[in-house]
């Protein structure tokens, strides 16, 4: 009997993936754990092995190709089998919801909850790789959507499909028709739409195909951004202290070749902040919010066709000599593709730092299903007035955005004050 | 081709089919000697002579019975009702008698027959003179049902209905009677039952009707044109078999629909329409479809009330409009 083998579901969101490599020809023989392609995933590349032994017989999946996780990609018969000319393999395919991960037990003071769905992106990034192409009509603010009452957007079915074809968001599309619904020539119109709809395309542009990594960054963020009520809280931090430990500390370090950076310490103070206002280190869960028991710190890393969010898990007890080698790893594990779910799923709060690229500051998407953000700027020498008199200093700004929906005002500005705190006392954080 | 009158389509059909088949006959009141009670056997009785073309007494129940077991015994009867309001006294027979049969049979009894008269709204003859049946036959299984809206549509889907095995219900218009148009004379030329006629092609919303409703579409759809608005006119022709994919292929063109009836709303053919568009064309849709209907209650004898209780042209164009938003 030849064996089919199907597109294997290789973390709990993946419905489909995207064959990358085929490491085996067609007549090769296989042993049980070896690795015989490579396929693309919603987070990373990764690796799909024989779980039986036998002979590659026939490749399907194309390269390039999008598949179902359980659609047939290849056969593998026996030895010295032969297999009938016809032989189809059997698809296993559905169109299946991602499956929800295995309830984790959370801290005992809250009920169990299902583990949130692994958060992937941190926001500028996405919109530093957005091509800048001219789109069609006007990008003024969404003007108010009279059409959407009580979270029900008034739409034909018509409109509905047509915009699910074109990926546009319906319940950003300005209504016209009768009652304020929104009809096909709405959808049609982008022009209509509050920032949504198709750019006109000419000769000299080039229409990149999406890749998993930008459709799930696409969809979550844009998730974000429209259902995440988002504020915003900046502050500044003067980083001398801070700038002089680090220098001695790398000094140090400097024979064992460690060389720990600014965002190790922002990474260390953030989780050392969220240990002391718990009721921060905290999600929206749609009807009750989850307050984590341990404190996981996600890192934007942009790596190539985007970004990616691994996780320093138990930050706040790890040592900052710790941190600055496990971001190192993660960061290069990251650019090769080689990050494993559990390497990027769950995380507390995030921290995308775009220092290294000149930004003074920025405000970054939440990455859901997170309640909060730190996004850091550069820290650059300025004049600061201290005790009546003008010094210079490293000053750094950073700003938090916060879902107003599990953390209000006091409590973020409070969080932020702390991290603040503790960056400006950086012997703790050495501790 | 000939320029001629509805009732002449009616009479001519009759006539080539007598002419063909003469198993074929006609029976009902004043058909004969009176030449038709609006005058669509001109010159039958004459032609074919009393043996064929019948008188009946004013006995609805009684004449449509020995019509049924005529068929039943290998003829082919016409018959035609002064009015379908007086046929409500025959629907026993219509129904038991003669749609069931073939079912109940095994097959082993047919019903080869035409029932036909004029139906709907005509102009100011009363409530009890006045209904739309077409959803009362349209809902029974065994039959088949016409409603032509004009005198080339009248005598293909009669001569087509004549040469039917199963019973056909014809339903005609008092108003539609008078008007003219091109008919082939062609003894041979037949339309066939369960298809459906796009009588005037358009793209921003399909308009759907049969017998004197589809008189009024076209009207509506020439004034509109003059707006800018694009405006498909689907005739029925037959309800039934009613043709769902002539409906459904319009409709996911357009996208939007209207349905005239002169009947009643209630469980009526515009509701029946309806369903075939939400079966199937509800990704289709871009406006919620609307049926046009007549108003409910008995039809009131004054005129201008008539005129309020039956959609008009302008009440036609009136919501169209509203159902594209201009």
């Amino acid at each position: 009997m030849p064996i089919d083998i199907l597109m294997p579901q290789l973390s709990p969101t993946m419905t489909e993936g995207r064959l990358a490599r085929w490491t085996k020809a067609e007549g090769d023989k296989i042993s049980a754990g070896d690795v015989i392609a490579e396929v693309e995933t919603d987070k990373a590349t990764m690796e799909v092995e024989a779980s039986d032994d036998g002979i590659l017989h026939k490749i399907i999946g194309e390269i390039g190709a999008d598949l179902l996780v359980g659609s047939p990609i290849a056969v593998l018969r026996g030895k010295d089998e032969s297999v009938a000319a016809d032989y189809t393999p059997t698809s296993k395919a559905k169109k299946a919801e991602a499956a929800p991960a295995a309830a984790a037990p959370a801290a005992e003071s809250v009920a169990p909850v299902a583990a949130p769905p692994a958060p992937v992106a941190a926001a500028p990034m996405a919109a530093a790789v957005l091509p800048k192409i001219n789109t069609t009509g006007a990008t003024a603010a969404p003007a108010a959507a009279s059409h959407s009452t009580g979270g029900r957007t008034k739409a034909s079915p018509l409109a509905r499909r047509l915009a699910e074809q074109q990926n546009v968001d319906i319940s950003t599309v300005i209504g016209t028709g009768p009652n304020g619904r929104v009809v096909a020539q709405d959808v049609l119109t982008g022009g209509r739409t509050a920032g949504a709809g198709r750019p006109i395309t000419r000769m000299a542009d080039s229409v990149i195909k999406l890749t998993p990594m930008r459709k799930t960054i696409a969809s979550r963020l844009t998730a974000s951004k429209q259902t995440v009520p988002h504020f915003y809280l900046s502050a500044e931090v003067n980083m001398n202290a801070l700038m002089s430990v680090r220098t001695q500390l790398n000094a140090h370090l400097e024979s064992q070749k460690i060389k720990v950076s600014v965002n190790d310490f922002i990474l260390k103070a953030s989780a050392l902040a969220l240990k002391d206002f718990p009721a921060a280190n905290a999600a929206w869960n749609v009807d009750s919010v989850v307050q984590f028991g341990n404190v996981d710190i996600s890192v934007a890393v942009s790596i190539d066709g985007g970004l990616i969010t691994p996780v320093v898990a138990n930050a706040d007890q790890k040592s900052l000599v710790s941190i600055s080698a496990e971001v190192k790893q993660l960061a290069s594990d990251a650019r090769a593709g080689k990050l494993k779910p559990e390497q990027y799923e769950g995380g507390s709060f995030s921290l995308s730092n775009l220092g290294m690229y000149g930004v003074d500051d920025f405000s970054a998407i939440i990455n859901p299903p997170q309640a909060a953000i730190l996004a850091c700027g550069a820290a650059t020498e300025r004049a600061v007035v201290t005790d009546g008199g003008i010094d210079v200093a490293s000053v750094m700004k950073m700003t938090l955005s916060v879902d107003h929906r599990v953390i209000d005002g006091a409590l973020g500005a409070e969080l932020l004050g702390r991290i603040k705190h503790y960056l400006e006392t950086p012997v703790v954080l050495v501790m | 081709m000939a320029q001629i009158t509805y009732r002449e389509a009616i009479r001519d059909a009759m006539s080539e089919e007598m002419r063909r088949d003469e198993r074929v006959f006609l029976m009902g009141e004043e058909v004969a000697d009176y030449q038709g009670a609006y005058k669509c056997s001109q010159g039958m009785v004459q032609e074919f002579g009393p043996q064929r073309v019948i008188d009946t007494p004013i006995a609805e129940l009684g004449f449509t019975g020995i019509a049924v077991g005529a068929a039943m015994s290998g003829l082919r009867p016409i018959v035609e009702y002064m009015t379908w309001n007086f046929a409500l006294l025959a629907t026993d027979h219509i129904i038991n008698s003669a749609a069931k049969t073939y079912y109940m049979s095994g097959g082993k009894v047919t019903s080869p027959m035409v029932f036909r008269g004029l139906n709907g709204v005509a102009a100011h003859v009363a409530a009890q003179h006045s209904q739309d049946f077409a959803s009362w036959y349209m809902n029974i299984p065994g039959l088949k049902v016409i409603a032509p809206s004009n005198a080339h549509d009248a005598k293909g889907l009669l001569k087509a209905a004549i040469r039917d095995n199963a019973p056909v219900v014809c339903l005609e218009h008092e108003v539609l009677y008078g008007l003219s148009a091109e008919v082939p004379e062609d003894d041979n030329f037949t339309l066939p039952i369960g298809k459906a006629h796009v009588a005037k092609e358009g793209s921003d919303i399909t308009l759907i009707a049969y017998s004197m409703m589809a008189v009024k579409a076209l009207e509506a759809a020439q004034i509109l044109q003059k707006e800018g608005i694009s405006v498909e006119v689907i005739d029925l022709r037959s309800l039934r078999p009613l043709d769902t994919d002539t409906i459904v292929k319009s409709v996911s063109k357009t996208h939007k629909a209207v349905v005239l009836e002169e009947n009643w709303a209630a469980a009526g053919v515009g509701a029946e329409v309806m369903a075939v568009i939400s079966d199937n064309c509800w990704d289709e849709l871009d406006a919620p479809v609307v049926r046009m209907s007549q108003l409910p209650v008995p039809l009131p004898y004054a005129s201008n009330l008539e005129t309020l209780c039956v959609p008009q042209v302008d009440d036609i164009c009136r919501e169209i409009r509203k159902v594209l938003g201009k």
